[in-house]
């Protein structure tokens, strides 16, 4: 299964992870500082910066970019708990 | 319901400034976390212009009856034609679907956050929504000689709270900042009974987790020329209004000085049966004390209550947690302490647990757990030692501290790990 690499830049940790994995999976496990509320795509407490490699996640759903445009997200932010990794390398931190 | 020295009339405020609230003297608790002593007031606010009559937050839904009475006082439906939205909480919004049926052609102003609240608040009502336009910073409404002006003010204490403010009368709608549930007919600070001890409760339940946000709002608002203060909740705060602004600086402003100046600060928190867990906390701080640039305290539970501890927790950057395990639990000063949080911003902060344990040691992982809960980050697994830790499990709660401290101030060296290796 082709793997990716997220940094979790708050916490020094880089955790290599299959494609098709959610930001979610993976940065409550390794303890990032994002946090979680909904975890549905609604409540938008996970916004998360995406310093590097935005492009190796998939794009926001229709819900997603919806929340995302209702908080006034700017550029680059992603909500974990709807982020899917690609693979490639990606850096977050929470927003 | 009639109130003793209350007509069913609207009181006014400025001249085309009505208060249209209602009275909710005995009412003893309020959304379960708070203590009313006397009730507490629902304040909703008319503004006459020329051109229209705008209508700021209702009341709750049980007492429309009397709001649409009071309402009715001042002004006719026909001539609503903005309902302002400062706040959608039930009881700020109970009376608004029955106002959207009686007024359909006003347009509703409301925060950006606020939109997703107003569908699900009318959901029951099958209705489709009125026309609305989200609002923010400077944004106006134009009654007529009358300008409503917003600001935008989010998290006091929801997302979707803003302020407005009549310009020409130097009169602010605040929503819920400066509030509090405090209830006297009299309506204005200048006439009721005492109610600073209602004010300061408010602030430390409802505004202090979100104290950030409370400074935003103040600066914001600082600049205005101010009249009077109109809250969603208790007395109008028409004589020296300005001084509530300060009250709410100095509130919002860190209670303790910290003379740590640019150091981070580490609190360790422990309780112990028979001195093993007492030893784990020594031996992290002592540890977390061997990076230049952290501040570590040492506490044992036993030995205070759970609101000198909250004050603590909220300056802190990192907790640390120990508890022995007594019946595959943690014991109840911890969570006496853990459970006291709702009322400060624990989000972000570093976490840890560790303990010792006789049997089975469930206590660690449960801390982990709560911490995780609060939006705490909980980088470093914790450390569990059977019984009495000896000199290399010593060495290892030296090391959990200090790992806690590198984490504190950023002196961490990247590591790569596997998915698979995460529990």
């Amino acid at each position: 299964m082709p793997k990716a690499k997220v940094t979790f830049q708050d916490i020094g940790v880089a955790v290599t992870v299959p494609a098709g994995t959610r930001l979610i999976e993976v940065s409550e496990k390794v303890g990032a500082g994002i946090t979680y509320g909904c975890r549905e795509g609604e409540c938008c407490t996970c916004l998360t910066k995406v310093i590097e490699g935005g492009e190796n996640l998939a794009p926001p759903s229709v819900l997603e970019d919806q929340v995302l445009k209702d908080n006034m997200a700017p550029r680059g932010h992603r909500l974990a708990c709807q982020a899917q990794i690609l693979g490639g390398e990606i850096v977050v931190k929470p927003a | 319901m009639p109130v003793a020295g209350l007509t069913d009339g609207a009181v006014e405020i400025a001249p085309g400034v009505h208060w249209v609230g209602a009275l909710d003297p005995h009412l003893r608790s309020f959304d379960i976390i708070l203590k009313t002593a006397n009730g507490t007031s629902y304040n909703s606010y008319v503004v006459r212009g020329e051109r229209g009559v705008a209508v700021i937050d209702t009341v709750k839904e049980s007492f429309a009856e009397t709001f649409f009475t009071r309402l009715e006082s001042v002004a006719r439906y026909d001539e609503i034609t903005t309902i302002v939205l400062n706040h959608l909480e039930p009881d700020h919004s109970g009376a608004l679907p029955e106002l959207l049926k009686r007024a359909p052609q006003a347009k509703v102003y409301l925060s950006s956050r606020a939109q997703m609240m107003l569908k699900a608040l009318l959901k029951p009502s099958g209705e489709k929504p009125p026309e609305y336009i989200p609002v923010t910073t400077d944004d106006e409404v134009d009654l007529g000689g009358r300008t409503l002006r917003f600001l935008h003010t989010p998290y006091l204490h929801w997302p979707d709270t803003q302020c407005t403010y009549l310009v020409e009368d130097g009169i602010l709608f605040s929503g819920d900042i400066f509030g509090c549930h405090f209830c006297d007919a009299r309506l204005f600070n200048d006439r009721v009974g005492d109610f600073r001890f209602s004010f300061e409760y408010y602030y430390a339940h409802i505004m202090r987790p979100f104290r950030e946000h409370v400074l935003d709002a103040v600066a914001l608002i600082e600049p205005l020329e101010l009249s009077t203060l109109c809250p969603a909740h208790g007395p109008i705060l028409r004589t020296q209004p300005r001084d509530y602004l300060h009250r709410y600086r100095e509130l919002a402003t860190p209670r303790l000085f910290n003379e740590a100046h640019g150091e981070k600060t580490l609190v360790v928190f422990y309780i112990s049966a028979y001195g093993n867990t007492r030893r784990m906390a020594e031996a992290l701080a002592a540890g977390a004390e061997r990076i230049e640039g952290v501040r570590v305290s040492l506490y044992d539970l036993e030995g205070g209550e759970a609101g000198v501890f909250t004050d603590l927790i909220e300056e802190a950057d990192g907790l640390a947690f120990g508890s022995p395990t007594i019946n595959a639990d943690a014991v109840k000063p911890v969570w006496d302490v853990l459970s006291s949080l709702t009322t400060v911003n624990v989000k972000g902060k570093l976490g840890a647990a560790f303990g010792s344990y006789g049997w089975s040691g469930e206590a660690v992982r449960l801390i982990e757990d709560r911490l995780r809960g609060l939006k705490l980050r909980v980088p470093v697994e914790g450390l569990r030692i059977k019984l009495v830790p000896d000199t290399g499990e010593l060495d290892a709660c030296r090391d959990l501290g200090e790992q806690l401290a590198r984490h504190l101030t950023g002196r961490l060296e990247t590591r790569v790990i596997d998915m698979a290796e995460l529990a």
